[in-house]
């Protein structure tokens, strides 16, 4: 990953034909008079890590959402594998939110919520992600009284338990502590491990060099740069990157 | 003042010696209201529930209509419903004026667009909470409006609760569809009105006691499910 070597090969169940890549050719999104996000051209593939870095407003958690279809957008087209981002389309994506979503129920029902709607309810696998996400022993008790970490790992879990074939973060480690940064980071490097494509908004210079294989900086709802990460952050090419990375203030 | 006395002190032997009109009243009132209440719940918990969940034309237009219809008279209610049941009325055939059921259907009136009122302003905060999640999940709507009931479950039994606060206390819509008659739809409200007009304060006093009672539980009820919705994490 961030070593600059490439994670496996897909290891996933899914068919080939798969949802990589992400396409997104004039994209536009303009809400009263401002324009939110202007994507002209824009392919995520199939492998590692694809980190969107950039200031607040930068348009990266609206790229996230135009991607998984969750906001239209005015102009453009957004496919994946060259398929529209429809409801079965969402179904083979996971989305894990900066604020995670958690239902009023205990830990083990919110998982068994998402696969039942799935039809993939299976107690056993249920059990293994929530050991996977160091919540085991936690089944029962309700998602709502987590700590932030915990409540950001069970959304993780319940996000990786439905085995997508991508996986979309926004933000994940907003406002979490180290300790539970690292938790969420290990998940996250686990499930690249086993071959998930994962995109990460993030506005963190150090999560992005840890994580990245891949960056796209969005400034203003446009793209100005995207390469590999080694490359990004070793030669930013445009302007804004290179004031991003060296801290200072880009309105 | 002496009178106030004599009478506390005899609505409350009336209470303790377990006075067989008195419970009549107060069981006559308890089935009237509580089969009110869920009548109310089986027609305004799902039209409130949907109303809050889905997105249609002219919704904000219902939703205000439905929030006026909370702050109704039930004297107006109690004239609707007995133009409605009187023998010249499109119901009239049936014969309920001046029954039990005459009473729920006036309380049932009543309380369905509070009931309804509330539970869509409970469904459609946490539908909005929801949303994104149930998006990315494509979740079927009927599966998200059943995950939405369940979810706000707690919320919605203080619904219910709210219900039967405003049916028990309620007097002018039962007085004009149920008549007041003794030993079939004499219930406390109208006990209570009509003792106290003929000066039988004792009876009066003690139904008051028992409203009070009641009120106080009902009341007690909704904190118990808020603070346990609270401690599970579900509130």
């Amino acid at each position: 990953m961030a070593d600059g070597t490439l994670p496996p090969v897909l290891t996933s169940s899914h068919p080939i034909g798969g949802l990589t890549p992400l396409r997104m050719t004039g994209v536009r999104l303009v809400r009263k008079g401002q324009v939110l996000l202007n994507i002209e051209d824009l392919t995520i593939g199939s492998a590692g890590v694809t980190v969107l870095l950039g200031p607040n407003g930068a348009g990266k958690s609206l790229l996230l959402r135009v991607a998984d279809g969750l906001v239209r957008p005015d102009a453009g087209a957004v496919t994946w594998g060259g398929l529209a981002p429809d409801g079965t389309v969402r179904r083979r994506i996971g989305f894990v939110f900066q604020q995670p979503v958690l239902l009023r129920r205990s830990v083990r029902a919110n998982l068994k919520f998402a696969m039942g709607i799935s039809g993939l309810w299976d107690r056993r696998k249920a059990d293994r992600a929530l050991e996977d996400a160091g919540l085991a022993g936690l089944g029962d008790r309700p998602a709502r009284v987590l700590s932030g970490g915990e409540r950001q790992r069970l959304a993780l879990a319940r996000a990786l338990v439905l085995d997508p074939e991508v996986l979309l973060l926004d933000e994940p480690t907003a406002s979490l502590d180290p300790a539970a940064v690292a938790a969420v980071e290990g998940m996250i490097g686990r499930a690249v491990a086993r071959g998930l494509k994962v995109v990460l908004v993030t506005h963190d210079i150090g999560q992005a060099r840890r994580l990245a294989d891949e960056v796209i900086f969005l400034h203003r709802g446009q793209i100005t740069e995207q390469a590999a990460a080694r490359l990004f952050f070793a030669d930013p090419r445009s302007a804004a990157a290179k004031a991003y990375l060296s801290g200072l203030l880009i309105p | 003042m002496q009178d106030f006395g004599a009478a506390f002190r005899l609505a409350g032997h009336l209470l303790v010696s377990g006075d067989p009109d008195l419970l009549e009243i107060v069981a006559r009132s308890l089935a009237v209201s509580l089969g009110a209440v869920l009548v109310a719940c089986l027609i305004g918990l799902p039209l409130g529930a949907l109303i809050g969940f889905l997105r249609f034309p002219g919704r904000r237009a219902i939703v205000v209509f439905l929030n006026a219809l909370m702050g109704l008279p039930p004297v107006v209610i109690g004239l609707l419903v007995y133009m409605m049941l009187s023998r010249a009325g499109p119901l009239g055939p049936l014969g309920l004026l001046y029954t039990p059921t005459a009473m729920v259907i006036a309380q049932a009136v009543l309380v369905t667009p509070l009931v309804a009122a509330l539970a869509r302003q409970t469904v459609e905060t946490l539908a909005a909470e929801y949303d994104e999640y149930f998006q990315s999940l494509a979740v079927p709507w009927h599966a998200a409006l059943g995950a939405l009931l369940w979810d706000g479950r707690s919320a919605l039994v203080t619904v219910a609760l709210a219900g039967f606060g405003r049916a028990i206390a309620e007097v002018g819509a039962v007085i004009i569809v149920g008549g007041n008659i003794d030993h079939l739809t004499r219930v406390m409200t109208t006990a209570i009105a009509l003792e106290t007009s003929k000066g039988d304060l004792a009876l009066a006093l003690a139904l008051g006691m028992v409203l009070i009672l009641l009120s106080v539980g009902v009341n007690a009820a909704v904190m118990g499910v808020r603070s346990r919705a609270v401690e599970a994490g579900h509130g």
